[in-house]
């Protein structure tokens, strides 16, 4: 196997749960829990590919994606802050929602072909030794997109103006009530702004990464990956990269063993066709068990944990519980 | 004009449940709304569901069928629910304990013959073994590691899933097969339409003993919630985990337990579907009963009884739902229900307020305390 070129699909399916991962990041920052970025992401495939094909332009089918995946998020934050529901559930339900809605959405579109987003190579980035092929070849423009979100997530989090007040909303949302912040106001606009960003992930599947739509298989359960990934980020844009890209990077590593013959001059037990390769396709569900074993005895270690206002409902003159 | 939320002082009795009633025929709406829109005729849908689920005593038999493995996962997430711990495991609870009914009769432990006497008890046991400890992982990993249940319950869901494919595929296929070989007949659990020859209208009935599992394990549930100790302090976890801690309860200690006892509920629903509906093990035995147990623990508001009859619908969506073109509408309906539910409570904790005119009312401020004389 080609490991460079596995290297580079590994950055393009790592793509998918940047966005979603760095998407929720923002909403958790903000205090609101949204256990729906596996709905909101199918919703983002399912609208951005049907989109896609009834208009013959990926950009406008990303634009739908944002869209579909914002109302979500518009729904949870509504739902969640304004009439104070339970997130935990409220996010279920979105999931289940979405799930449900893009396979009524998705009827008659499995085994359909769209235009997909272009793929780019940047000049001379491309030519820097190994990295350069992997990392700037071929690649999706919606890659680059992901690779440019990073740090922006990052300083505008952690050194802007806006940004403390959003972490001000999730830690302390009383006194930031106090120094006249829009709790609730803000809150809502990163929830939808988080539900935009895991549309956009659906929508790098079904629009770059794998295109097609093959059902709730699509997404595949990467949404609660994401949702894995920022508790082992610990909220920080940065390592949720990181994360997201090693993670993408292993899982084809791993699923690529089903290709060997042999193994050590043994004959390779992960042969399709064994049984034993359902142990392999176990491997990636088990790595974000372990990921979130790490991240929260990191988080407790440290004392560095959850926004502190994480799945509290805020209401002025109230104490959370 | 401002909208507000004020928590109500004092909830009607008829309220919560009008409210249920109410959430469940605006979801219907709704969906029959998303129906229309994309080209059903939402009036035939919903017909068709009511007839091909109670339209007679025979499809009625197959609505309890499928409503069965329901109460029991039902009943493992109201458990969980009700201490405020979010087993969405139950799925990958089933499939173990499925696994581990059939592992009695598949492994070349026992001897050839058994009665169903022994058998079944065993089988029952197994499985609630094996969906108990599959539950107590993300259980041990919450109170000792703090590890996110709802993570670590999604992940092992898929795990399970791999697990029972090895299982089928490999050491356990029949000639190749993604099945294994049938049960020996001692190890079906009984069905009405077995009793036929004494009761002939019973003849064709598909429901079979596990609906009394259920029955039971509700019955037990609720006594156990209710009436017992470890059961008012899972209450009391689940209302108030700060009081509970004042109180001097081990939460850990308790989360534990409750995860094991929903893994293994829900282990029993995978015994009682193996060997009450397909008599063997084989991929795909559970169209989703695991997730769909969320909704029913909800509608049912963590109630052992009415958990029954909330899975009893689902069922019925279950069922009637196979033949709805597109597929995905059951799943749909599924969704906006729990949507709708959760809005509904909202109006059963909070009256609304809507303030007319130029916004809140102005409140008077004391006046000034009497400034003592000098002198």
């Amino acid at each position: 196997m080609d490991l460079g070129l596995i290297a580079a699909a590994g950055i393009a399916t790592g793509t998918v749960l940047l966005f979603a991962a760095i998407g929720e990041i923002f909403a958790e920052r903000a205090g609101v829990l949204n256990l729906g970025v596996e709905g909101m992401m199918l919703m983002g495939a399912v609208g951005g590919f049907s989109v896609t094909g009834a208009t013959g332009n990926p950009w406008i089918g990303v634009a739908a994606a944002l869209l579909v995946g914002g109302l979500l998020g518009l729904l949870h934050g509504v739902v969640t802050i304004h009439l104070r529901a339970d997130q935990v559930v409220s996010g279920l339900a979105l999931t289940f929602l979405g799930t449900g809605l893009a396979r009524v959405l998705g009827e008659g579109l499995t085994n359909t072909n769209v235009e997909r987003l272009p793929a780019l190579t940047i000049p001379l980035l491309a030519d820097i030794p190994i990295v350069g092929p992997i990392v700037f070849r071929d690649q999706s423009v919606l890659v680059y997109l992901g690779f440019v979100l990073v740090p922006a997530a990052w300083f505008w989090i952690e050194r802007t103006r806006p940004g403390l007040h959003l972490r001000a909303v999730g830690e302390a949302p009383a006194a930031a009530d106090a120094q006249g912040i829009g709790v609730h106001r803000l809150r809502l606009a990163y929830v939808v702004f988080g539900g935009m960003l895991a549309g956009l992930a659906g929508a790098t599947i079904t629009l770059a990464v794998a295109p097609g739509w093959f059902g709730d298989q699509t997404v595949n359960g990467r949404g609660w990956i994401a949702i894995g990934l920022v508790i082992f980020a610990r909220w920080n844009p940065i390592r949720a990269a990181v994360g997201a890209y090693l993670f993408a990077a292993i899982s084809p590593f791993i699923l690529g063993l089903q290709g060997v013959p042999t193994i050590l001059g043994a004959q390779n037990p992960f042969l399709p066709g064994r049984s034993a390769t359902f142990f392999l396709e176990m491997l990636p569900y088990l790595f974000v068990i372990v990921v979130v074993i790490l991240g929260s005895r990191a988080a407790a270690r440290r004392r560095i944990g959850a926004p502190a206002a994480l799945g509290v409902p805020y209401v002025r003159g109230e104490r959370g519980h | 004009m401002n909208v507000r939320l004020e928590p109500r002082t004092a909830t009607p009795g008829w309220l919560s449940p009008a409210i249920t009633l109410g959430a469940v025929f605006v979801a219907l709406f709704i969906s029959g709304a998303i129906i229309a829109v994309v080209g059903g005729d939402p009036v035939r849908s919903y017909l068709h569901i009511l007839d091909a689920s109670f339209g007679s005593v025979g499809v009625l038999s197959d609505t309890l069928v499928k409503a069965t493995p329901l109460i029991l996962t039902g009943l493992a997430c109201a458990l969980a629910f009700r201490m405020r711990l979010w087993n969405i495991g139950a799925e990958g609870q089933f499939l173990l304990g499925a696994w581990g009914a059939s592992a009695v009769v598949l492994f070349p432990l026992l001897p050839a013959g058994l009665p169903g006497i022994v058998l079944i008890p065993l089988m029952m046991l197994a499985g609630m073994v094996a969906g108990g400890l599959w539950g107590l992982i993300p259980g041990v990993l919450r109170a000792r590691l703090g590890v996110n249940e709802i993570i670590a319950t999604l992940m092992l869901n898929y795990i399970a899933l791999f697990w029972i494919q090895f299982w089928v595929f490999g050491p356990w296929s029949e000639g190749g097969f993604q099945q294994t070989k049938p049960f020996p007949e001692a190890a079906w659990l009984p069905r009405l339409t077995d009793l036929a020859d004494v009761v002939p209208a019973f003849g064709g009935l598909t429901v079979h003993l596990g609906l009394l599992f259920g029955l039971v394990a509700a019955g037990l549930l609720w006594l156990f919630l209710e009436r017992s100790r470890f059961g008012y302090e899972i209450r009391l976890i689940g209302d108030s985990p700060r009081a509970a801690r004042y109180a001097g309860i081990d939460i850990g200690r308790r989360l534990v337990v409750v995860f094991a006892i929903s893994g293994a509920l829900a282990g029993l629903a995978g015994m009682s579907e193996v060997n009450g509906t397909v008599h063997r093990l084989q991929d795909h035995i559970s169209p989703g009963y695991g997730f769909t147990a969320v909704i029913v623990a909800y509608l049912a508001k963590f109630r052992p009884g009415r958990v029954i009859v909330a899975a009893i619908l689902f069922g019925a969506l279950i069922l009637a739902g196979r033949e709805i073109q597109p597929s995905g509408v059951p799943s749909m309906i599924q969704g906006i229900i729990l949507f709708t539910l959760i809005v509904g409570d909202v109006l059963v904790r909070y009256r609304i307020r809507i303030d007319r005119g130029a916004g809140a009312p102005v409140m008077s401020l004391p006046s000034a305390p009497p400034t003592p004389k000098a002198g």
